[in-house]
């Protein structure tokens, strides 16, 4: 697999009295050709910022401040504006997190994905019509022909969703960024905008930048895993690796408390406290003002990059000790 | 090229508005939403929008104008001076000076009407019929309220929305302009105005538009300011849309109600501004508030000559409550906040 995206130390502030505050502090990851990653933390912890900041589309007056977002070895940072505008929705799509509010309200839903069609390419109303409906189809919306004329608040919330990936995918971009795409939706329809959302990811090859909380759809659609707490990233690892023995202390809080997962009759688990704002990070390692296991040197000191097996990436001062211990002990 | 005489400009105009009502007709009928408005507008205030098409008739009416037809030497009519259709239902109306209304007999100087019982609302001092007075009137109110809307409220939109979009030193500049038109008299503005253009209709209707747009532009800032942040936006951005397509693709279909509600109410306020600007003499020919100005001093005589006033203020409150009832029914069934039950 081709690397694609490729994001380094991705920097994205704030102004505020006391300077500008980070919310997205040093993040890195790749994206390859036809995978998906999954972005993975609580509210608050930076993962949206960071879709936001791939695209440039950050609210003011945030901006990115620092890294590098490379598609295909370009530097989309240093592009100008209007390039910027045609590397989006043509080759990075995003869909968010609410259908509901996603689509203008007074424009007929066909018209819609039309527009954004010819906004991308030279062709004519009707050959975007045709396509339009085609891909309404594609994405299941049942008798498409009549739907190309509806308004939006004549749609349900699962078949708006269906309309805005239909919109996402009408120029076949290369990335989808997906901001928590079901979180609005039914539990029924939620499994069908992920089938819906896998079938077409094979289909068509599409790298997916899956932003949720929910670790369910997750494991349903994720090829790999990055879990991200108070604007950093603590731990990258393959699916199963990540899910079947988690190594930062926060990824295990977070598996602990699935209720699939909990033991019947007990409390559930949970990581005591909230995510703390970005004016109350602490200096050394983010989660140590909740994490359990934690040690003298955590609140001091960031944590290394250590890489406990291939393809797998962790940020803890605990990590680093027990597998230092382990080298140690297996040098004696 | 010859320029065109203004009759031939005033049927022009008549035609393009009969034009662009059977074009929205047309749209209106096309879209859902729409349609469904105007039937709920239509049920709740029949008889007011019936008051407010008689009158936009009458106006009509009064601004399709030809030349000859009439034998030379009507009492009233220069030669070769082009007459409306109103003006020739009234020809040869002209008395020696007031009547009462259907008034069988009355002496002026020895002369009894010509007319005798024919003036429904009397004539006045000149002899002029006052219903004829009232009629012409209509046209030239509602060529007021539309004239200076069709400035005011493009210049509204372009700063409000401009202002509530893009921010920063535009939005600074706006609300310098909106204060420091706020922080002036209005009516003493409208006069400068009104001299330095001028006197004449079209300076009326522009001063009145730059006095007037201040309101619809805070409103359209404020809610361009609310839709910059919705999701559909921001979804846009992220398809790649210019932002000056955002705003007219996004922005100014969303502000549509807004437009056509204070389209509505603006009108009648119009209509009535100019009355007073009649009455302080700076106002335009032939309008109602010319009328009231005229009779306010035949109020003292005696016997008192009422019917010339009482005319011309009843066809103006006519007038001004059936629009505000129906700009009161369009704001309840365009308003998205004033909620209609369900259905």
């Amino acid at each position: 697999m081709s690397t694609l995206l490729t994001v380094r130390d991705l920097r994205t502030a704030f102004p505020s009295t006391d300077g500008p505050l980070p919310v997205v502090d040093g993040v890195s990851f790749d994206l390859s050709r036809g995978e998906v990653l999954a972005l993975v933390g609580e509210s608050g912890s930076g993962k949206s910022m960071t879709a936001l900041s791939i695209l440039r589309l950050v609210p003011k007056p945030g901006r990115v401040v620092a890294g590098e977002v490379k598609l295909a070895g370009e530097d989309l940072l240093l592009r100008s504006v209007s390039e910027m505008r045609r590397v989006r929705g043509h080759r990075i799509a995003m869909i968010f997190q609410e259908p509901m509010t996603c689509l203008n309200p007074v424009v007929r839903v066909g018209q819609q994905v039309v527009e954004a069609i010819r906004l991308h390419e030279d062709i004519t109303t009707a050959d975007a019509r045709a396509r339009t409906r085609e891909l309404f189809a594609e994405v299941g919306i049942p008798d498409p022909d009549a739907r190309l004329d509806a308004f939006p608040h004549q749609l349900s919330g699962g078949l708006k969703q269906r309309v805005i990936i239909a919109m996402a995918l009408s120029t076949r971009p290369e990335i989808l960024i997906a901001d928590e795409p079901t979180t609005a939706l039914d539990v029924t329809v939620q499994a069908q905008i992920l089938s819906l959302l896998r079938e077409l990811q094979q289909r068509r090859d599409t790298a997916i930048l899956l932003i949720t909380h929910d670790l369910g759809i997750v494991n349903e659609l994720a090829d790999r895993i990055a879990v991200m707490y108070a604007g950093r990233l603590v731990e990258v690892a393959a699916r199963e690796a990540l899910l079947s023995s988690p190594l930062h202390p926060y990824t295990q809080g977070l598996l602990r408390s699935i209720p699939a997962l909990a033991t019947r009759g007990e409390p559930l688990p949970e990581i005591e406290g909230v995510v703390p704002p970005p004016d109350q990070w602490p200096k050394g390692c983010r989660f140590s003002t909740r994490c359990t296991l934690r040690f003298e040197p955590c609140a001091d000191r960031f944590p290394q990059e250590i890489h406990p097996s291939p393809g797998r990436r962790v940020w803890c001062h605990e990590v680093e000790r027990s597998a230092g211990a382990g080298v140690e002990e297996g040098r004696s | 090229m010859t320029t065109l005489e203004p009759y031939v400009w005033s049927n022009l105009v008549a035609g393009v508005l009969l034009l662009a009502f059977l074009g929205l007709a047309r749209l209106v009928r096309g879209q859902r939403l729409w349609r469904e408005a105007m039937g709920e507008l239509w049920g709740r205030r029949r008889l007011a929008i019936l008051v407010v098409a008689l009158y936009t008739l009458i106006a009509l009416l009064d601004s399709v104008a030809w030349k000859g037809g009439v034998p030379d030497g009507t009492v009233g009519v220069l030669p070769g001076a082009p007459l409306t259709l109103i003006d020739r239902l009234f020809l040869d109306t002209q008395e020696a000076s007031y009547s009462a209304p259907f008034a069988d007999i009355e002496f002026y100087g020895g002369n009894p009407l010509r007319i005798p019982g024919a003036h429904p609302f009397g004539t006045d001092i000149l002899g002029r019929d006052v219903l004829y007075m009232s009629l012409k009137g209509a046209r030239v109110a509602l060529l007021i309220g539309g004239l200076t809307s069709l400035i005011a409220i493009p210049l509204a939109l372009f700063f409000g929305v401009g202002a509530g979009y893009f921010g920063g030193r535009f939005d600074d500049f706006v609300f310098f302009l909106i204060s420091t038109l706020a922080s002036m008299p209005g009516i003493l503005l409208l006069i400068a105005l009104i001299m330095a253009m001028g006197r004449g209709t079209l300076s009326v209707c522009i001063a009145l538009a730059v006095t007037g747009w201040v309101g619809f532009c805070r409103i359209s800032r404020a809610e361009t300011l609310k839709l910059r942040e919705l999701d559909y936006i921001t979804a846009a951005r992220a398809l790649g849309v210019s932002e000056l397509r955002i705003v007219y693709r996004h922005i100014l279909p969303n502000l549509a109600h807004l437009i056509v509600i204070t389209f509505v109410l603006m009108f009648s306020g119009l209509v009535l501004s100019e009355a007073v600007l009649s009455w302080l003499g700076i106002g335009v020919d032939g309008s109602w508030g010319q009328m009231i100005d005229g009779a306010r001093d035949e109020l003292s005589r005696e016997p008192i000559i009422w019917w010339n006033i009482g005319a011309a203020g009843s066809v103006l409150f006519v007038l001004i409550l059936a629009v505000n009832a129906v700009g009161d029914a369009v704001r309840d069934v365009l308003d998205p906040r004033t909620l209609r039950g369900g259905k």
